[in-house]
């Protein structure tokens, strides 16, 4: 008994030291191809509402932290290789990127949408998409969505590095309609001029039964490697503190006039 | 083997078979289409009249002096985004329909782009051909074009069969951008079940092995062929290296 008081006691000074570890120097990883939470501006800087949280976030812990631009498919294979320790690059947390990666909680809540010309009877179902070509960007939470529901079932799914090409190829007519993040459309695409005469088709989408929902995921996390337990704490701490304090509304009010977070 | 998960290519065989299927027939035909324009046009390149050689020049110029990636992307999204080709596509133009199809992208950018190499690649075969053929054949009696399709262009192809081989190869490598335009081959392919499982290694290694075997079946083959119609600029075997073989 006392051998076993003694152990958890080791255990429990140890996993205290473990979590004891500041982080005062975090890497923040980006994609900047995702306006407008992440997107690179003119001087090649990283910039928009990821960025702006990614920085408060830094602030509230007192961290010194720099931005790394990263292309989007290889986001978790960086992180863990240490290419940066953390990746706010609207990532949706899915289960699948949860056996790699450990995600925070969520910093805005995330649907995906069916986007076609306006008034387009195509909605985001097996039934009404059929002998169509869909066009998502590959890696992401619509790709897999489409690759489990509708590939092989006759829709086509057409894959695109960025989601940008695949609006390309929905405006000139290579594809019938893109499935993508709702957020992503709407500041990338239909609130700025070239998604005029697009809209979304049907509705939201959040998924109808569990495990559509664990696909589609439970909005977007920052991912940090497994054994970061410590970041994560921290950058839960310090997400709780942003929501409280109204610096996140202060933040979120420069990109939308909505409420994103959900519930 | 931790870091190497067979179980992530053996699921995605089907996947890697389309892809390699893919990648062989669109770099197949391009090669063909692009060595069928090559042939007259190296001709065209090495002529003395400025007005027949210099658009050549031009062309060869610009496609041997632009990446690859830049001219598929300039062809796909570039007049994908035009206005007019946008009408004619709603009009239904078979013509310029073709143009919606990356298939039909991809292999008009990759046929211009070997053209302009083999032709060049021919052009020089051709100015280097011994003076002695093209003399001898004047001397036959040849006219000008009988020594080109006698004499001139089957020495000159011939000699031109290993830097051929070469361009072969790195346009079967070459190919690899073809998933830059939803294509999906054999990289494609790699790249997809890369996302799906976010296994780098299993999916570009396996991609990688198979590349290799293609590559290793053509340096096989165009050593046959090499054998086979260079055998006369080899140098001679002594009847003793013949007994060998």
């Amino acid at each position: 008994m006392k051998k076993v008081l003694l152990l958890s006691a080791l255990l429990a000074l140890s996993s205290f030291g473990l979590s004891a570890k500041e982080w005062t120097e975090i890497r923040m990883a980006s994609e900047g191809a995702y306006p407008p939470f992440n997107e690179t501006g003119s001087d090649g800087a990283l910039k928009g509402f990821d960025i702006d949280i990614g920085n408060a976030l830094c602030t509230e812990m007192k961290a010194k932290c720099t931005w790394v631009k990263q292309e989007w498919d290889g986001m978790i294979p960086a992180l863990i290789a240490r290419k940066f320790d953390a990746i706010v690059a609207s990532m949706s947390i899915t289960e699948e990127r949860k056996a790699k990666v450990d995600f925070t909680n969520k910093y805005y809540a995330s649907p995906v949408v069916l986007i076609a010309k306006t008034g387009s009877p195509l909605r985001p179902e097996l039934a009404s998409l059929k002998g169509r070509k869909v066009a998502v960007q590959r890696g992401t939470v619509s790709d897999n969505f489409a690759t489990k529901y509708w590939a092989g079932k006759g829709v086509e799914i057409v894959r695109y590095a960025k989601q940008d090409e695949a609006y390309l190829d929905l405006k000139s007519g290579r594809v019938d309609a893109t499935f993508a993040d709702y957020w992503e459309a709407y500041g990338g695409f239909l609130t700025k001029p070239e998604g005029s005469g697009y809209s979304i088709a049907g509705d939201q989408y959040f998924g109808k039964n569990a495990e559509e929902r664990a696909v589609i995921g439970e909005g977007i996390g920052i991912a940090v490697r497994k054994k970061d337990q410590d970041l994560k704490a921290q950058l839960n701490k310090a997400l709780a503190a942003l929501r409280t304090s109204g610096k996140y509304d202060e933040i979120r009010k420069k990109y939308f006039p909505m409420d994103i977070y959900g519930n | 083997m931790e870091w190497f998960d067979l179980t992530v290519v053996t699921g995605s065989l089907p996947e890697f078979w389309r892809g390699l299927w893919m990648t062989l027939h669109l770099t197949g035909i391009a090669l063909i289409i692009g060595f069928g324009f090559a042939v007259p046009l190296s001709i065209a390149r090495v002529s003395k009249n400025p007005w027949v050689s210099a658009p050549v020049r031009a062309y060869t110029y610009f496609f041997r002096g632009t990446p690859m990636l830049v001219q598929l992307l300039l062809v796909y999204y570039g007049i994908g985004q035009s206005e007019w080709m946008q009408q004619m596509w709603e009009a239904g133009n078979p013509f310029w329909l073709l143009f919606r199809d990356a298939y039909f992208c991809a292999l008009l950018a990759f046929s211009l782009n070997t053209c302009a190499y083999q032709l060049e690649m021919f052009a020089g075969a051709i100015r280097n051909t011994p003076n002695g053929e093209v003399e001898a054949a004047k001397a036959m009696g040849m006219t000008r074009s009988t020594a080109l399709r006698r004499i001139i262009l089957p020495s000159a192809l011939r000699r031109a069969l290993p830097p051929f081989s070469n361009e072969v190869i790195l346009m079967l490598q070459g190919s690899a951008i073809a998933s830059a335009v939803t294509l999906v081959d054999l990289t494609g392919a790699a790249r997809n079940v890369y996302s799906r499982h976010y296994a780098p290694f299993e999916a570009f290694i396996f991609a990688g092995l198979l590349y290799l075997v293609v590559t290793f079946v053509l340096v096989g083959l165009f050593r046959v062929a090499e054998n086979r119609w260079l055998a006369h600029l080899q140098p001679r075997r002594s009847a003793s290296d013949a007994k060998k073989n």
